[in-house]
């Protein structure tokens, strides 16, 4: 049998592809396979390439209109080129052969390599088999089976009308709602060739209370990755009555008086805390910045030995749930913590080679115009053996964080996070609603004094940004109590 | 402008196929290069390639409907005027947007240099350098773990059916240097700075890590600060961070929604101290990388917000503008539903204050140099905020670092509260301000 001969780089510009235009599928292999041969002959250590189409609408309700319906296509496409250690990305919106080529002789050349001389033989690139978890999880016909734009705006308008009946003192009401559908293909000279389809939607209410001089708002969103029938299955009733509910209790609320405090926070986005606290820590993306604690922790004790936390990316429809990350590997379940010990890290394909931390199939980007970084998916603490009751009546005089509002954490550990809705616990009971709640602490601080989980563990859907763009996540934990926290207030 | 002419020429050819009548296209082209490096190594090195249009069509019946797309080919035009014709459909039936009144009207001659870009071995030079800098500038720095110096070209256009062609481009080089400290002992402090300028040749490198390093040194030693009410002087910085939070107060669009703290009545009502004045000035000649038109194509000027603490103006798209009986102010953004934002902050001194203050005769007073987690400290709806910051406690005129502390307050008990407009504007990159003294407000430390 006669093997195929080696291609010569002089022959590049009279190669044909015929690769498929509106879909990313087992058409790409061939020029995918020589451009990252080409990259190969160069001198990189490592090529890859990621390609992605997104179809993506939101649509908006105020009042009893819609005022907003508004659709965004894109393609792109962004090589990732390491010698040694160090990387470079070249994104570009041009998918022909000669597009990807000129980003890849770009991306050669920042990291100081030119493309061999016309006679130079392009090394062969084996790609595996197309790894198509799109066609493997009956993913194609999703995109069809979403809402229209009719069913979208018919349903915000019911559920915006719904929200009207149970609010009272409304200034304004929104009813929101996107469907963010992409195609993605990994393509890289270790022989990756993966493609996936996603589907994000969230939808949710924000509402806008005022009385004279006392005003609430209040934001609620749920979301979804693999339901098309996301938008016409949504429980709008369900969520009026609780953004009602809150709006109106906060909308009398006292502020804070600032100190430090024991705390109960609520489960789903309560989780927020551990996000902010720990998880962005546990990134290879910190370890390599040298902005974490727990840098040299692995198999040490971090947290109090009540705390167990994971974060994978495989829950059914949670929002952070991926087939295979950014960078073409399956996701997993990683346990980060274990009774109080650091397990494991959160690693994408730099963080690994630069910390020596293994992958985790957490290389994530918002899109093609990022390179992937290690990114938290749906991340959590584990149940505990606690109840509600054991976890309120161990507070004397605290606070009760029903539901957080965003958070971050800096280069020194030290995190924060708003509170939206608190409440006064005085003797283990609820006594009066609070707002204008700041949380703040230190990580190596705070993971020692989550002292109590209950067994209600519960999921929220969030947005973080971080180096490689904003990404959808989850966020959970079971009710929990944190000893004691600075509260900032008045 | 070339390719321009051929965008415009094809979504005409394709409209007149589709029998799309009226439209415009809102766009952009970038082409970027950034680098980072850690410990005199580079770390990361990114370059991009991009364009997108937002592209609005009417139906016959007059609603919109809008579609963004990265393809600006003719083929990728045809798909984004087809959907944003089926988008039309389900457009509003009140208010709804038109072409704005001044998307033909002249432009103010506004210089924004071009620079060819530099190489990347140079930018790598540049940033190496300014690391080392940065770590030999005292033992306790070890690392600098977020840096980054990027060149960028922007070009943006503004096309419509009616024959209105807006085009401009600049070129802005930006660096950031941000620090993290280890002593024995001693939590990891982190300070930093930025520098933005129309070229690499003309941005300030030494003294961003001049910045960066006096920041972090005076960051070293920290103590606790008492949870209290302290009189508050904002940096630049940190000033316009907080007024952009609440910038409901002067958005049109939003005070139309019922999403502001300021109702259509409140022009020409006193919404903060006589000393304060504001304007949004996008061409002012501090603002580097100015855009002379917005996304509706209207020019763009400078607008009195609040004059002598008054409120004289709101920021408008054309729909706005129309709604509230005046003109657009040139702070749109093209979009389904067009929104409204600020430009450029220039605040100054309004009337002259009675009392003057310096911080290096201060006594108890904090100065916040840096506001963080805005997104989620800052309630822009009830005009509540409580924010983690960096800054210093100055005691008789020294400065001591504050670990670990927020600021609390309404922001209209703040703009109230001014008791002192410095007369020096500094340039932040986002605006042009002093600082500002406040009377009182919550600061939690310990």
């Amino acid at each position: 049998m006669l093997a195929t001969p080696l291609l010569l780089t002089k022959e590049l510009p009279n190669l044909k592809y015929a690769s498929t235009s509106h879909r990313f599928d087992e058409t790409w292999a061939a020029p995918l396979s020589t451009l990252l041969g080409l990259g190969r002959a160069a001198g990189a250590d490592f090529i890859e390439f990621f390609l992605e189409r997104v179809n993506y609408i939101g649509c908006m309700a105020e009042e009893d209109a819609i005022t907003s319906i508004s659709p965004r296509l894109s393609t792109g496409a962004g090589v990732r080129v390491f010698r040694g250690k160090a990387d470079c990305y070249v994104s570009t919106n041009d998918l022909t052969f000669n597009g990807l080529k000129t980003a890849l002789e770009k991306a050669l050349g920042i990291m100081g390599l030119t493309l061999p001389g016309p006679n130079a033989f392009i090394p062969e690139i084996n790609l595996e088999l197309l790894r198509d978890y799109a066609t493997k999880r009956n993913k194609e016909q999703w995109l069809g089976e979403t809402s229209s734009m009719r069913e979208m705006g018919d349903v915000l308008l019911a559920a915006n009308g719904k929200l009207a009946q149970k609010a009272s003192h409304v200034q304004s009401r929104r009813a929101v709602y996107f469907r963010d559908w992409q195609e993605v293909m990994v393509a890289a000279s270790d022989g990756t060739f993966a493609r996936d389809i996603r589907l994000t939607q969230s939808v949710g209410y924000s509402l806008l209370c005022a009385d004279g001089a006392n005003r609430s708002s209040i934001n609620k969103r749920v979301g979804n990755t693999s339901d098309p029938a996301f938008l016409r299955n949504w429980n709008y009733d369900d969520s009026a009555e609780e953004v009602a509910e809150s709006a109106g209790k906060m909308l009398y609320a006292d502020y804070v008086e600032s100190g430090s405090y024991p705390i109960v926070m609520a489960n789903e986005f309560g989780g927020v805390i551990f996000h902010e606290a720990c998880g962005h820590l546990l990134e290879t993306t910190q370890i390599e910045r040298k902005t974490t604690p727990f840098i040299e922790k692995k198999g040490e004790k971090i947290a109090h030995e009540n705390l167990t936390a994971w974060d994978e990316g495989l829950t059914q429809d949670a929002f952070g749930t991926i087939d295979m990350d950014d960078e073409g590997m399956p996701a997993q379940r990683t346990l980060l913590i274990e009774n109080g010990v650091l397990k494991n890290f959160i690693s994408d394909r730099a963080g690994s080679l630069r910390t020596g931390h293994p992958r985790t199939g957490s290389g994530r980007r918002q899109n093609f115009t990022y390179a992937a970084a290690s990114r938290m998916r749906n991340t959590y603490i584990a149940p505990g053996n606690y109840s509600m009751d054991d976890l309120f009546s161990s507070i004397d005089k605290g606070i009760y964080c029903k539901k957080m509002g965003g958070g971050s954490v800096g280069a020194t550990g030290e995190f924060n996070f708003a509170v939206d809705e608190a409440y006064l616990i005085e003797n283990g009971q609820l006594t009066k609603p609070l707002k204008g709640a700041t949380l703040i602490g230190e990580a190596v601080d705070i993971m020692q004094k989550i002292s109590m989980c209950s067994q209600d563990l519960g999921l929220a859907a969030g947005f973080c940004g971080s180096v490689s763009g904003s990404v959808y996540c989850t966020v959970g934990q079971p009710h929990l109590k944190v000893d004691s926290i600075t509260v900032g207030g008045r | 402008m070339a390719k321009i002419e051929a965008i415009a020429s094809a979504a005409k050819d394709v409209a007149a196929k589709l029998g799309i009548q009226k439209f415009d296209i809102y766009g952009s082209a970038v082409e970027e290069t950034s680098v980072q490096v850690d410990s005199g190594e580079p770390q990361a090195m990114k370059a991009s390639q991009r364009s997108g249009v937002t592209v609005r069509v009417w139906s016959e019946k007059g609603t919109v409907g809008v579609t963004s797309t990265t393809d600006v080919d003719a083929a990728g035009l045809e798909i984004a005027l087809k959907t944003a014709s089926e988008a039309s459909e389900f457009g509003a039936t009140e208010n709804v947007p038109d072409f704005s009144p001044e998307a033909t009207a002249n432009i103010a001659a506004h210089e924004s240099p071009r620079c060819t870009p530099a190489a990347v071995d140079t930018l790598l030079k540049t940033l190496v350098t300014a690391e080392k800098e940065l770590l030999e500038a005292h033992p306790a720095i070890a690392g600098v773990p977020y840096n980054g110096l990027a060149q960028r070209d922007i070009e943006r256009f503004y096309i419509n059916s009616a024959g209105a062609v807006r085009h401009e481009a600049a070129s802005i080089a930006s660096l950031y240097l941000y620090t993290k400290t280890e002593e024995e002992g001693k939590k990891p402090r982190s300070a930093g700075a930025f520098r933005i300028a129309h070229g690499l040749d003309k941005l300030d490198v030494n003294g961003c890590v001049k910045e960066a390093a006096d920041k972090t040194i005076s960051h070293l030693n920290y103590e606790k600060v008492k949870t209290g009410k302290y009189r508050v002087v904002f940096s630049p910085e940190a000033f316009l961070s907080l007024f952009g939070a609440f910038s409901n107060l002067f958005n049109a669009q939003s005070i139309l929604d019922k999403q502001s703290l300021s109702t259509p009545d409140s022009l020409n009502q006193a919404i903060a101290s006589p000393l304060l004045s504001v304007c949004d000035d996008a061409l002012h000649p501090e603002n580097v990388g100015a855009d002379t038109f917005d996304g509706e194509g209207t020019p763009t000027r400078r607008v009195p917000l609040i004059t002598n603490g008054v409120l004289t103006s709101f920021l408008h798209s054309a729909g706005t503008a129309k709604r509230m009986g005046t003109e657009p102010t040139g702070n749109a953004d093209m979009g389904a539903k067009v929104t409204v934002s600020p430009n450029f902050f220039h605040v100054f001194a309004g009337e002259p204050a009675q009392e003057t203050y310096s911080l290096e005769t201060a006594d108890n007073v904090i100065l916040i140099d840096d506001l963080q987690a805005l997104h989620a400290g800052v309630q822009a709806l009830q005009g509540s905020f409580s924010l983690p910051f960096d800054g210093w406690l100055i005691k008789d005129g020294q400065r001591i670092s504050v670990d670990s502390a927020t600021v609390a307050g309404d922001i209209r008990e703040v703009l109230n509260s001014i008791i002192y407009v410095e007369p020096e504007g500094h340039f932040t990159g986002g605006g042009v301000c002093p600082y500002i003294w406040v009377d009182s407000l919550s600061v939690t430390g310990e």
